[in-house]
């Protein structure tokens, strides 16, 4: 049974509950993992050590743990991390640390992956056109789609032990732009409200934003409202060529569902589609279908969820 | 002067659909394009050289086949094109080895790279050679700027944030506002008549097997409602039935 090394998910100066899923990963391949938390505070570790199933806590204390830094922060956990399967989160940033570590030891990494069935791994290619299943023969770097495994419970109280990290930053921080939005990024949302082209203009986005507003939601875009609205920056694109998101709720408003867009959040896990068109493709992966235009659903959506909010 | 390389790879059209043969993929009758980000990585690449002076060499790993991609950066307007010739499957650690040997021998100091290709999405292969070359990394980038370091945009947690990067680096793009050149009749006279430099490498060990592919599950058809008012009662289930308002 190999040794499992989970890189805690750190977000906003504290450990994020995706950590928790990570574990779940972890034990599905057969091992408590050792979970290494990259800090410039190792108060913050603390928490890793109450989730269940896990074997100890290393904090992996470093300024160098400030700003993501591929090379630093791949040399500084490669130094305390046993050999074993290495687990990360599958944002980009982490997905981009599991490639450095598996690199800098010469083994294979697996992005990705949505499940774990008899010790092989399952991930989606071609955007979630298809599904893709490996064996492991050794050891490996894994990063492992949130919102898809459980969240190993709390409770525990394993060891944290603190290490300080040292490491070279190769690259530097100069400045940090103002985001041209101050909305929520798909790709950091729970919920995600999209427009395509059925919104008619750019400017009826503002509908989607209300609702986004009243439930704490991000607002994506379809390839086609992006390339046919200059204001639709690609920021807000789902799909194959844009961000694959994978929220607990999508909510898709006058997208008719091309394969460039099931592509990326196909794999969320409650789609609405609300379109005119009862044919749309959307419907054939919708949760919760609703046949009419926006302007009919849309109010109703909104003044149903504020209610329910307040 | 900059000895730039670009990573380019063939995928599938990212409009395809994806139809399974004996538990495999099978692309037989897939029109094969270059991976969009790559596309950005070309762009990216041909303004360094603009920038600061230098060649542009694109590198692709696969059979025969692959020459067309890189013909397709030679008429964009790379100088040189090279395809590492390998015709079987390759993990991340069997192709990354055969890569940065490659960037070596050729002598790159900057390195450019789609954020990640459109069949496996994995992103793996910047970093990965970053690592092996013991060079720094920035991955997923929507602008650059050139001079003796590259100053680039890239997405941090929270925003975006300008980032200096030494050289030797690799910098993989994902699409920002840069307007992908296309090619124009002299260049596509030129990519005909230019030669594919052919080289080999030896992969590394795999500890990874494929065991199958398959089509993704299909979920069980949903609730389907007529009419914007039934917005209010999905509202509810959202909250009762999915848990997740």
């Amino acid at each position: 049974m190999s040794q499992t090394i989970v890189i805690a998910e750190i977000a906003k100066g504290a450990i994020h509950p995706t950590t928790a899923e990570l574990v779940t990963a972890a034990n599905a391949l057969g091992s408590a993992p050792i979970i290494i938390v990259p800090c410039t505070d190792s108060t913050i570790a603390d928490a890793a050590g109450s989730i269940q199933g896990i074997s100890k806590v290393i904090a992996l204390k470093s300024d160098i743990f400030a700003e993501y830094d591929a090379s630093g922060w791949a040399t500084a956990i490669d130094a305390v991390a046993p050999s074993g399967i290495i687990i990360t989160s599958a944002n980009p940033q982490s997905k981009d640390l599991a490639a450095r570590l598996a690199a800098r030891r010469n083994i294979s990494v697996v992005q990705d992956v949505v499940a774990i069935e008899g010790g092989n791994l399952v991930s989606p290619i071609y955007s979630g056109k298809a599904m893709q299943t490996v064996s492991l023969a050794g050891d490996a770097a894994v990063s492992v789609r949130a919102n898809i495994f459980a969240a190993s419970p709390q409770g525990a109280s394993a060891d944290v032990s603190v290490v300080d990290a040292t490491g070279d930053m190769a690259t530097a921080v100069e400045e940090f732009l103002a985001r041209a939005s101050t909305r929520l990024d798909v790709a950091e949302a729970n919920i995600i409200i999209s427009g395509g082209r059925g919104m008619g203009s750019p400017d009826n986005f503002s509908h989607l934003e209300k609702i986004a507003d009243t439930i704490g939601a991000a607002v994506g875009a379809s390839r086609a409202a992006v390339d046919t609205w200059e204001p639709i920056s690609h920021a807000m694109q789902v799909g194959q060529t844009g961000k694959t998101v994978n929220p607990n709720l999508y909510i898709a408003v006058g997208i008719s569902g091309a394969i460039q867009h099931l592509a990326g959040m196909r794999s969320s896990k409650y789609i609405v589609a609300i379109n005119k068109d009862a044919d749309a493709p959307i419907f054939q992966h919708a949760d919760y279908g609703i046949v009419a235009t926006w302007e009919e659903a849309l109010p109703v959506l909104q003044a149903s969820l504020s209610a329910m909010m307040n | 002067m900059a000895n730039i390389a670009v990573l380019v790879k063939q995928v599938p059209d990212t409009n395809a659909r994806i139809v399974i043969s004996d538990d495999r993929v099978d692309l037989s009758a897939v029109k094969m394009v270059m991976s969009p980000y790559d596309e950005f990585a070309v762009e990216t690449a041909l303004q360094h050289r603009e920038a600061s002076g230098g060649e542009v060499t694109a590198i692709t790993v696969g059979g025969a086949s692959a020459d067309k991609v890189l013909k397709d950066a030679k008429a964009i307007g790379v100088d040189h094109i090279v395809r590492i010739d390998c015709d079987s499957y390759l993990d991340s650690n069997s192709l990354q080895s055969m890569i940065s040997s490659v960037i070596s021998e050729i002598g790159a100091e900057v390195v450019y790279c789609g954020k990640a290709a459109a069949d496996t999405g994995a992103g793996s292969t910047g970093p990965g050679i970053a690592e092996r070359l013991g060079w720094a990394s920035v991955s997923n980038i929507i602008s650059a700027t050139f001079s003796d370091i590259i100053s680039v945009v890239a997405p941090v947690q929270g925003g975006n944030a300008r980032i200096s990067v030494s050289l030797p680096a690799v910098i993989s793009c994902d699409k920002g506002n840069v307007k992908v050149r296309k090619p124009n009749v002299k260049g596509i006279m030129q990519a005909k008549k230019a030669q594919v430099d052919v080289k080999s490498a030896s992969p590394s060990s795999s500890s990874i097997s494929i065991i199958s592919h398959s089509l993704p599950p299909s979920k069980p058809a949903g609730k389907t409602y007529e009419g914007g008012a039934a917005a209010a009662e999905v509202a509810q289930l959202l909250r009762d039935e999915a848990n997740v308002i």
